[in-house]
């Protein structure tokens, strides 16, 4: 949104506005500039990955040679300050840019009143009418709650609280399977909490599932306990303040019980469009998402309305993704350029103690659009340097590379669960936007010792059921 | 048969070559020494001449396999032709050998034939021992062996570790293993958990201020790791049925070597090719006191004590790479440069990381060379004086450290394994061993991989590629050459410098400053924004071709985790990526790889592209 704000605004001279408001979460919870990634997705989540991943480095360092104790308590009240002093600087240098680059904020909570006008009202209940020759929808998406189970709003906190939270969340459960789940169950994990994640059916929809069973294969070796094909039903706060859950088996039917100090919803995300009146405006939403329709200019039903990010219909809800289709959105608009935004072959990386970075086709994905016979997957377990002085298991260190079968053998997807999977990721998905080729990566010279030149040295194809563990150099 | 199949379109048989200059024309008659050594029966023919026609039935209906280079149908037949009458002084075709003898044309071959004489040559077939032995047991040597192997062929290899002027030795796997890339990269990983543990306070985690480091718990963690990995390169030959002779090898007269083992006992062995991948070992000064006293990267990983205040003379990666570690882990460090850093690298980068070394507490002692090292106090560590000259005028300065580490090059191990004994060249003042773009030397039947190469990169992966390559060229149907062009690497200072394609001296020198673009940033690693680190220092720059497209011609980064991020941006460029392209692939939020994909700034505009705080 703010990239699609400023751009046009300090490039030629056009007269924008944002207006932004957060809604409070049920708990309270309210942030400043920026949207989810700043203040409650992306940012706050990736620096308490890196906290734990820290708790990791301390317990490797004596290997290394460190002398540290082997137990080091962790404070989430220090660490929860630091993130989110780091989140509010943010929000104040979005601020600052958006002054620098003479756009115009409101903070207040918007609607149209017609397709060219919006009725913006305050925290005070002031109204003030705005209008615009073109509208950009970019409100994003905010947690959902299960509507059917007792104590679940009233008890249970989502991700728009959890990096907020001035004391640590204690024992937790951790509801849903979406990348949000598990991001969090991993680093409360890593930061000593007893944590447990319920799943009702498969984790990461959507992701590649082999993949995806190795991440959660790897999380339940690294101390977060599952409790899966399991719902909840109820929520009771216990006098000693406790969250009593119940739920059920679906295999088995039985009911089960537990108490945590938390329980976490991360059971996916709705856009948040049901505010703004879009009836008034023209512009038509899916009736079962709730998100806007768009087209591949990302106009709506409306033409000069648009919709961009986690709001659009058919769109990846990721950060960058929203970034640079309100940047591409911006050009046309101010008739700079006519590119259009290219949703194929988004990279992303899920940041859950041992990362997942993929780009382009899932496994299932590529044999679904060419079928079996013309897929062929490179694949190798390896293990990286830095674990063996370590002792640390590499059990899931695993890397997929699914291409087409006949030469030169297209890169379709990239699969790399490892650490840094992120940045391993993002220069191959640059590979992979040239028409990489199988043979071209392997002409590729690795760069020893990484990870990443385990990319390079694929050898094994899964046809061929060899067996596909690196050993030795 | 591996005869050339009919009606193939005529091309270039070596594309790229004309036969005008001295060079091209002596490059041209190496590969013909090759074909006829490495052919049991060659024929050079044409595909319309009768004689040549009666000569290839001859082997045909002898069972006989023989290769053929039809001059009619190649663009530079005419040149094969000349070269061909210098080396036979036979103008005409078929032109025959076997097993390397030169039988002459239709004529001659029959006559052989009636005499016996060709079959006696033709019998001679498994003369040697071997069909290959490689000299040198790193990672070039073996990779290439093992592929021999794997293609069937009988192959051994000779390694021996001459001990250090330290002492110091090691098992199979060369400088890599051993004393190389991978003791390096972990107790870089040492120091960068140095790091982790003083960043972790600001994340919440509790414990005692200082942390101190042992130096033998970490030594010997990496020393068994290292163990591990000298067996499992043992265990791998075996299963490979690679004969492993722990003897130094010799050539004593064409196509033999001499090994000689670590009791002085000599053997002889024999092959039909030899590929030399011996490598390098560290230089030394030729000073007072530096054999005696000073140690070099061959004895850092291993040594049993920890070093203590450390002088590194040298300013090559591995100068930097151990100076940043050792300071990573507490200690006192000096570095003595004699002139500029990382030789050889962009200097802007090279400039960068020296300058956050120094920032974290390493001293840079400039245009300072040692005259003289000498030992003030016996131990272990002991006590060393060190006297130096400025390399710009009269002045001389003194320190006292206790352990003084060697890191100003290193030296090809070429002039002691009997090359001059078989005619195989090498560059006299660099030891390096010219190579044509099939890693062979002079003498057709030896080739050469890895650190010796002259003109070549010295990385690891570059001599595994080199070797494999060789081995199926050599042994299986493959053609493939090794490329050296784009070969990423990365130097594991405390802010990991990786790079792919030319720096941005070298790309003016080839394209001109006018017809570059060069488009950077400092970006600040989320991960350092709560740890409280610099935020302009992590720099990222890339330099584009205006005239090609805007192509990625030099790719630069200076951060955590640069070679992880570096990888995947070789393979990009080796598809030709180019600055568009950057612009039109997604981040992924947040790392530090995403700052290639939002590359605004020139160089040229010089604004300013300093972090502002967030």
């Amino acid at each position: 949104m703010l990239q699609c704000a400023t751009d046009p605004a300090a490039q030629l001279g056009k007269k924008v506005a944002v207006v932004d408001y957060v809604e409070p979460s049920p708990r309270g919870t309210r942030w400043g500039l920026g949207g989810t990634c700043v203040n409650v997705g992306c940012i706050p989540k990736k620096l308490m990955h890196q906290a734990a991943l820290l708790g990791d480095r301390i317990r490797d360092a004596p290997h290394y040679g460190w002398e540290v104790p082997q137990q080091v308590p962790h404070d989430w009240r220090k660490m929860a300050e630091a993130v989110q002093n780091h989140v509010k600087s943010l929000n104040w240098g979005h601020r600052v840019q958006l002054q620098d680059r003479k756009v115009k904020y409101f903070n207040i909570k918007a609607s149209f009143v017609n397709e060219h006008v919006v009725c913006g009202v305050t925290k005070g209940g002031k109204e003030t009418l705005l209008s615009a020759e073109h509208i950009v929808i970019a409100t994003g998406g905010r947690p959902r709650y299960p509507t059917n189970i007792e104590g679940a709003l009233e008890h249970g906190i989502t991700s728009d609280d959890i990096f907020w939270l001035k004391e640590s969340p204690g024992k937790t459960l951790v509801v849903g399977a979406s990348y949000v789940a598990l991001e969090c169950a991993g680093f409360l994990t890593g930061l000593s909490l007893d944590t447990t994640v319920m799943m009702r059916s498969i984790p990461l929809r959507g992701f590649d599932q082999q993949m995806s069973s190795l991440v959660t294969e790897h999380m339940a070796s690294h101390g977060t306990q599952f409790l899966r094909g399991c719902t909840p039903s109820r929520v009771k706060k216990l006098p000693d303040g406790q969250l009593q859950v119940t739920w059920k088996d679906l295999a088995s039917g039985r009911e089960d019980m537990g108490t945590f100090d938390t329980v976490l919803w991360a059971i996916g995300r709705v856009p948040e469009t049901r505010s703004l009146n879009l009836e008034k405006a023209g512009v038509n939403t899916n009736p079962n998402t709730h998100k806007i329709l768009v087209d591949a200019q990302e106009a709506t039903s409306v033409p000069h309305i648009y919709a961009i990010g986690d709001a659009a219909e058919g769109r990846p809800e990721l950060t960058p993704t929203a970034t640079m289709a309100g940047r591409l959105l911006a050009q046309r608009l101010c008739g700079q350029s006519s590119d259009l935004m290219d949703y194929d072959n988004v990279p992303t990386t899920v940041f859950t103690p041992l990362e997942y970075g993929c780009v382009g086709l899932s496994e299932e994905e590529a044999v679904a659009r060419h079928g079996e016979e013309h897929v062929e997957v490179y694949h190798a377990f390896y293990k990286p340097l830095e674990f063996t002085v370590a002792e640390r298991d590499s059990s899931q260190c695993y890397i997929k590379m699914v291409c087409l079968r006949e030469p030169p053998q297209l890169v379709l997807g990239l699969h790399f669960l490892g650490p840094n999977a992120g940045e391993v990721t993002q220069g191959f998905a640059l590979g992979i936007k040239c028409g990489a080729s199988y043979t071209q990566v392997m002409r590729t010279v690795g760069i020893h010792p990484t990870c990443a030149e385990e990319v390079a040295k694929l050898r094994i194809t899964k046809r061929s059921g060899l067996e596909p563990t690196v050993t030795g150099c | 048969m591996r005869s050339s199949p009919p009606g193939r379109r005529a091309r270039p048989w070596f594309p790229g070559i004309s036969c005008t200059s001295a060079e091209a024309r002596e490059e041209l008659r190496r590969r013909l020494l090759g074909l006829i050594e490495d052919n049991r029966v060659m024929i050079f023919s044409k595909s319309y001449c009768p004689h040549s026609t009666r000569v290839k039935e001859l082997f045909s209906s002898l069972g006989v396999e023989y290769n053929i280079l039809e001059l009619d149908q190649v663009d530079d037949g005419a040149s094969v032709q000349e070269v061909l009458s210098e080396i036979t002084n036979q103008i005409t075709v078929p032109n025959v050998f076997v097993n390397k003898v030169h039988m002459g044309g239709c004529d001659r071959t029959f006559q052989a034939h009636q005499s016996g004489l060709l079959q006696k040559l033709l019998q001679k077939e498994s003369a040697y021992d071997y069909d290959l032995i490689v000299i040198g047991g790193g990672s070039g040597g073996l990779a290439c062996a093992q592929e021999a192997a794997i293609l069937g062929k009988k192959v051994m290899v000779l390694d021996f570790v001459v001990p250090s002027p330290q002492g110091t030795s090691w098992g199979l796997g060369g400088t890599c293993v051993n004393v190389g890339c991978v003791p390096k990269k972990l107790m870089h990983q040492a120091a960068l958990l140095g790091q982790a543990l003083s960043d972790s306070r600001k994340f919440g985690w509790e414990y005692n201020q200082q942390a101190k480091h042992n130096w033998e718990t970490m030594t010997e963690a990496i020393q068994n790791h290292i163990g591990s990995l000298n067996w499992s390169y043992r265990v791998s030959l075996r299963e490979k049925a690679v004969a492993y002779v722990n003897s130094y090898g010799e050539f004593v007269e064409h196509h033999k070597i001499k090994a000689t083992n670590r009791k002085g006992q000599e053997t002889c062995y024999t092959a039909a090719k030899f590929v030399i991948a011996t490598g390098e070992r560290p230089r030394y000064l030729g000073i007072q006191g530096d054999k005696e006293y000073c140690i070099t990267s061959d004895d850092l990983f291993s040594l049993p004590y920890c070093p203590g205040k450390t002088l590194v003379v040298g300013a090559s990666y591995v100068a930097l790479e151990c100076a940043g570690f050792l300071a990573g882990i507490g200690l006192d460090v000096t570095v003595m440069v004699r002139s500029v850093l990382l030789r050889g690298f962009d200097q802007e980068m090279a400039e960068k990381v020296g300058s956050y070394m120094e920032q974290h507490g390493i001293k840079f002692l400039r245009k300072f060379i040692p005259v003289m090292v000498q030992q003030l106090e016996k131990g272990l560590p002991g006590k060393l004086k060190v006297v130096a000259k400025s390399t710009e005028g009269p002045e001389t300065m003194e320190g006292v450290y206790n352990t003084v580490l060697l890191a100003i090059g290193r030296d090809s191990c070429t002039r002691k394994i009997g090359l001059e004994k078989i005619g195989v060249k090498i560059n006299e003042k660099t030891g390096k061993i010219p190579v044509n773009d099939v890693e062979q030397t002079n003498v057709p039947y030896v080739y050469a991989v890895g650190d010796v190469l002259e003109g070549k990169l010295e990385l690891t992966p570059v001599a595994i590629q080199a070797g494999k390559l060789l081995a199926r060229r050599l042994f299986g149907d493959h053609l493939e050459k090794c490329d050296y062009i784009n070969v990423p690497t990365t130097v594991f200072t405390p802010l990991e410098y990786g790079c792919c394609g030319l720096s941005e001296e070298k790309a003016i020198e080839v394209y001109k400053k006018e017809n570059l673009e060069v488009y950077h940033t400092f970006f600040w690693p989320l991960e350092w924004t709560v740890a409280g680190r610099d935020n302009n220092t992590c720099y990222a720059k890339i330099i584009c071709n205006k005239f090609n497209n805007n192509r990625v011609i030099g790719f630069h980064i200076l951060g955590p985790n640069a070679g992880e991020v570096t990888q995947g941006f070789a393979v990009a460029m080796k598809c030709g990526l180019t600055k568009q392209l950057l612009d039109d692939t997604i981040g992924i939020h947040p790392t530090c790889g995403e700052v290639f994909t939002t590359l605004e700034i020139t160089k040229s505009s010089g604004l300013d592209i300093s972090q502002k705080g967030c």
